[in-house]
């Protein structure tokens, strides 16, 4: 442990370092010692203010360590070695270093302690992700990869002129709570919302996730929506507004996770669903709802990147993640299909399971504030996710109608950072007072109480039973290769569509506009150049008599005007 | 002696003129020289450091009483640049013997008399900037112009003969003026002594003497200081003058005649008399803004780059006396800060045109070729200086310029502050012209041009990341400049 190191930096520039690292067992065996060495560094600090320097008479603490920071800093850690793991026989250097690189950048977002690190943190964090989705090599990556940059460079943009309000203003850079009031918080809370996905401004996740690489996904997943929720929890806690959007998002995107046949963008749906939940919870703001916001960004990170890291396998062995081409890999898959269904208890908040330990703190939170409309929503939206995520991602992946496929079981070490994934996720839902134990603030809540959990029972049971309901009669949405439009359509057909009119017209304009001033400037180019070329009247030598003659003149004017 | 900082400051560089005369070319008077320099820069200092320790040093020259004796009186601001002069005197001269021997036109024999022109007019510059009395303003002036004239007409190019005897001219004239407006003055109040003449103007203010007084003295200052349109003889003189001296003058003479109307319209007449009462900024506000504007033009089209940066010289001193014009704490912050960071850019640049033309032999533009991958050094140091003349962020030019452009906003006046960019991308092309064709144009075949000996380019060098560091630190260029803006307008402690 070296004092004051932020372990970030381990992270940043260790995954630089093992470029120079011969590929193979070595640099593989480096990159797991990377986040090992950053957890153990981060373990040894105490909380705290570390490495502040002073810049421009701001004073920025790039290192802050308190119960918030900690908690996402040691779920980061865990998600970086999971990545690593179920990476080990990955052979790319490109996803190598993004792979370390964008968790190192996530991790010194939720340890800054100033605005201008963390807009820093925030930057690297969206450049060096997009890797993450370009290693896939295909042109639809590609322009995924590049709609995915400009969203979050936007993001970045918009925090960075909300920052330079806010220092203008206050003059202070420290990141504290912000609130709606303060200066430049409109901003940066739009910023901090297109990284959360907000509704309207989620589009970038479906699009960007699902088409990252198999481990890119599994990366991208854990990070940067984890630290928008880590931002909005330390900058804008108790907004009310926030129930209202994170109510919005826990909703809308069951319907399109029911309809989608990608079953990597389905969970790309879900997560936003689970983000709502966390959202909720920091609009509540009480220390319940904001242990509950953290504790299940938590959770959700582990089982969110078991679930991916599932599909992933199912990508990686039979070709395709389509739930209308896939069916019957339980066969092939016996360890990924439990590892799956682990997952899909512990989304869907099975008692025993995470979720259920992490997200009765927010429902409680809401039932105590007398939050009820909201409270309900988020009880539907429990049963949604089941239905979409905890039965349909098995279902149509594992079971269902056999498609035929016979591959092999995942790979080892894919298979053993989902164990270890589904170990987390059950050890937490067992031991509840272990993850309780590192949440900001002291929690006296017992999930497993009997209303709860025979409740929860009943709200599954009475969800799987409609899901069984609807498929055996039919009614369930087939799985389809279909598109399914979503708010983006507007500003990725509609919007271009309607432009290429106007676009054209303002062309025509344009270059009409371009020609005369272009003469315009030619003109006076030759004006000035009269004048003051070289052998122009400005920069002529005169003759001693002329310039005398000047000063005289200039004598004369002064007289005159100072003696009126 | 200590206490004698302020006389030896004067005595040294004005003895060891006569010394170089009598020492043979070459070295020695070369190291004699540089040694009175440095000393001078030295002593530049300790009374920096005093001054801002314990505030005004008042010396009185043989002991005489004030009004009867000479008084020497060092405050913020004539430390200040007491402190420019003699730092770029030092570091001019540092840089100065190779040029000396082989680009002037002098024989060998009587190169000694180019080292006693230099140490007079040294002496010249730091002697008006440090008395007290107006008269002796009025000497130590012809002591700086006479020698100069001597130091510019020794240039290679013939042409440097019509330079120097036309600045001659003007320069007298300019002399002349001061000289009569002094009088006038003296008529009036019966006394040379700055402080004596500020405590007892007030009461003659109102007459036409002292109003004929002010003429002169403005037209006269603004001719030493070749404010637009009064400029004519500047860009001659520096262009074809030996890089030496045009990198001295351009960073020092110009800077000394502003301080002398700072020195005369704000400690002499007051504020209030000459810009309340007069409205000298009518003046010189519309000279300023055609000034910055009509020249940075004219350096546009420039094909000679000695004479493209003579004329920015004459852009960048309108810019101090915009500040000055703006009668506020920034902008005279800004107008004396510039003082320091264009001595510091112009001398950077001067000088790295001096190692060009030392090898190419000749400053004209299309002689530039290639020069970048051939002296790289040299060309750094020159975009280096370019950069701060443009006024890029962290350098010393940013710094003066965002206090003008503050000090004009402050005011309302967002039109000058406008005008103050738009004419900042002027400076971004005359500089780019020379990088284009350094860097970017392939060397005429057969042309052999090695890198500048180090003599040349370590003062050189200095003067350009001189440039970088006070971009960045600014106690020294803006806390000193603010001080002394603040005691010109009495607000300050």
């Amino acid at each position: 442990m070296i004092d004051g190191l932020n372990p970030a930096l381990v992270l940043v520039c260790g995954s630089l370092l093992a470029l120079l690292i011969p590929q193979g067992l070595l640099r593989s065996g480096f990159l797991l010692a990377l986040p090992a060495l950053s957890l153990i560094q981060l373990l040894g600090l105490p909380d705290g203010q570390y490495a502040q320097i002073e810049l421009f008479r701001l004073t920025l603490t790039t290192l802050r360590l308190d119960g918030l920071s900690f908690a996402f800093a040691l779920v980061f850690h865990l998600a970086a070695l999971l990545a690593v793991i179920y990476a080990w026989n990955l052979r790319d250097p490109v996803q190598q270093v993004a792979g370390l690189l964008y968790p190192g950048a996530a991790l010194g977002a939720v340890l800054a302690g100033d605005l201008v690190t963390l807009f820093i943190c925030w930057e690297l964090a969206a450049v060096s992700s997009v890797f993450l989705i370009w290693a896939r090599r295909t042109e639809r990556a590609y322009r995924a990869g590049l709609r995915y940059l400009v969203v979050q460079v936007g993001s970045g943009v918009l925090l960075l002129a909300g920052i330079i309000v806010h220092i203008q203003a206050t003059g202070s850079a420290a990141f504290e709570h912000l609130g709606l009031d303060s200066p430049g918080a409109t901003l940066i809370l739009v910023a901090f919302g297109i990284k959360a996905a907000f509704p309207l401004l989620h589009n970038w996740l479906q699009d960007a996730y699902p088409e990252a690489t198999v481990t890119g996904t599994v990366v991208l997943s854990a990070f940067t929506t984890k630290m928008a929720i880590y931002a909005l929890a330390r900058g804008f806690a108790g907004t009310e507004m926030l129930i209202a959007i994170g109510t919005l998002m826990a909703m809308f995107p069951i319907f399109f996770a029911v309809i989608e046949n990608d079953l990597r963008r389905v969970l790309a749906y879900s997560m936003n669903n689970q983000l709502g939940f966390m959202v909720v919870g920091i609009g509540i703001g009480t220390p319940l709802a904001l242990d509950g916001a953290v504790a299940h960004a938590f959770a959700d990170i582990l089982f969110k990147a078991l679930l991916f890291m599932s599909m992933g396998a199912v990508l990686l062995r039979a070709g395709t993640v389509n739930g209308s081409q896939l069916g019957g890999l339980y066969k092939s898959m016996p360890l990924t299909t439990v590892f799956c269904i682990v997952g899909a208890a512990s989304i869907s908040a099975f008692p025993l399971f995470s979720a259920f330990v992490t997200k009765s703190l927010i429902l409680e939170a809401a039932a105590q504030e007398g939050h009820w409309v909201a409270f309900l929503f988020l009880l539907f939206a429990s049963a949604g996710v089941f239905h979409h995520a905890g039965i349909k991602i098995p279902y149509f992946a594992f079971f269902a109608h056999d498609s035929g496929i016979r591959c092999r079981e995942a790979p080892n070490h894919m298979l053993i950072a989902m164990g270890i994934a589904a170990a987390l996720c059950i050890g937490i839902g067992v031991f509840p007072d272990a993850l309780y134990a590192i949440l900001p603030y002291p929690v006296a809540f017992d999930p497993y109480t009997t209303t709860h959990v025979i409740a929860q029972l009943q709200l599954l049971t009475w969800s799987a039973l409609a899901f069984s309901v609807l498929v055996r009669t039919g009614i369930y949405p087939p799985e389809l290769r279909s598109v399914n439009l979503d708010f983006d359509w507007f500003y990725r057909r509609l919007l271009p569509a309607a432009s290429t009119r106007v676009w054209t017209l303002a062309l025509r304009g344009w270059e009409a506009f371009n020609a005369g001033v272009t003469r315009r400037v030619e003109a006076l180019i030759a004006v000035l150049s009269r004048h003051h070329g070289p052998h122009g009247l400005l920069a002529a030598t005169w003759p001693s008599g002329s310039m005398v003659l000047w000063a005289v003149l200039l004598l004369g004017v002064c007289l005159v005007f100072y003696y009126l | 002696m200590i206490a004698h900082l302020p006389a030896l400051q004067v005595i040294i560089p004005l003895v060891s003129a006569p010394l170089c005369a009598l020492l043979p070319a070459g070295r020695a008077v070369w190291l004699a020289a540089m040694t009175a320099s440095w000393l001078a820069f030295l002593i530049a200092v300790l009374l920096l450091d005093r001054v801002l320790a314990h505030g005004p040093i008042s010396y009185l020259m043989g002991g005489w009483p004030v009004p009867w004796g000479i008084e020497y009186r060092v405050d913020a601001l004539n430390a200040f640049v007491l402190l420019i002069v003699a730092a770029i005197g030092a570091v001019v001269i540092t840089f100065g013997r190779e040029i000396v021997e082989r680009r002037i036109r002098l024989p060998e024999s009587k190169q000694s008399w180019f080292y006693t022109a230099y140490m007079l007019c040294l002496t010249g510059l730091l002697g008006i900037t440090i008395t007290g009395d107006a008269f002796n303003v009025f000497v130590f002036l012809e002591i700086s112009s006479l020698s100069s004239y001597v130091l510019i007409s020794i240039g290679r190019d013939r042409r440097a003969l019509t330079a120097a005897y036309q600045y001659l001219i003007m320069g007298t004239i300019g002399a002349t003026f001061i000289l009569i407006g002094i009088g006038l003055l003296y008529v009036m109040t019966g006394t040379l002594n700055m402080g004596d003449l500020a405590a007892r103007i007030p009461a003659v203010a109102d007459t036409r003497t002292i109003h004929a007084a002010f003429a002169f003295l403005t037209v006269g200052v603004c001719l030493k200081l070749a404010l637009f349109p009064l400029h004519l003889w500047l860009p001659n003189a520096y262009a074809y003058a030996p890089s030496v001296v045009t990198a001295f003058l351009a960073a020092t003479a110009t800077k000394v005649a502003i301080y002398v109307l700072l020195r005369f319209f704000f400690t002499i007449f007051g504020a209030t008399f000459s810009f309340e009462t007069m409205e000298l900024d009518r003046v010189l506000l519309p000279l300023a803004l055609v000034g910055i504007f009509s020249a940075s033009v004219v350096a546009i089209f420039q094909d000679n780059v000695k004479r493209m940066l003579a004329y920015s010289s004459v852009a960048q001193i309108g810019y101090m006396i915009l500040g000055i014009s703006l009668v506020s704490v920034t902008g005279l912050t800004a107008s004396i800060s510039h003082l320091f960071n264009h001595a510091l850019m112009k001398g950077a640049l001067f000088m790295a045109l001096g190692c060009v033309s030392f090898r190419v032999g000749a400053a004209k533009l299309e002689r530039m070729a290639g020069v970048g991958r051939t002296m790289p050094w040299t060309m750094g140091a020159f975009v280096i200086g370019g950069l701060s003349l443009i006024g890029v962020p962290l350098t010393a030019g940013f710094v003066s310029k965002w206090y003008l452009v503050v000090g004009a906003l402050e005011k309302g006046w967002w039109p000058v502050a406008v005008l103050v960019l738009i004419t900042s991308l002027l400076a971004v092309i005359y500089v780019w012209r020379v990088v284009e064709v350094a860097y970017f144009k392939p060397a005429p075949a057969g042309q052999v041009v090695r890198e500048a000996p180090l003599a040349l380019l370590i003062p050189t060098w200095a003067l350009a990341l001189a440039n970088l560091y006070f971009g960045l630190d600014t106690s020294l260029n803006v806390g000193v400049a603010r001080r002394a803006a603040e005691m010109l307008l009495g607000v300050g402690p």
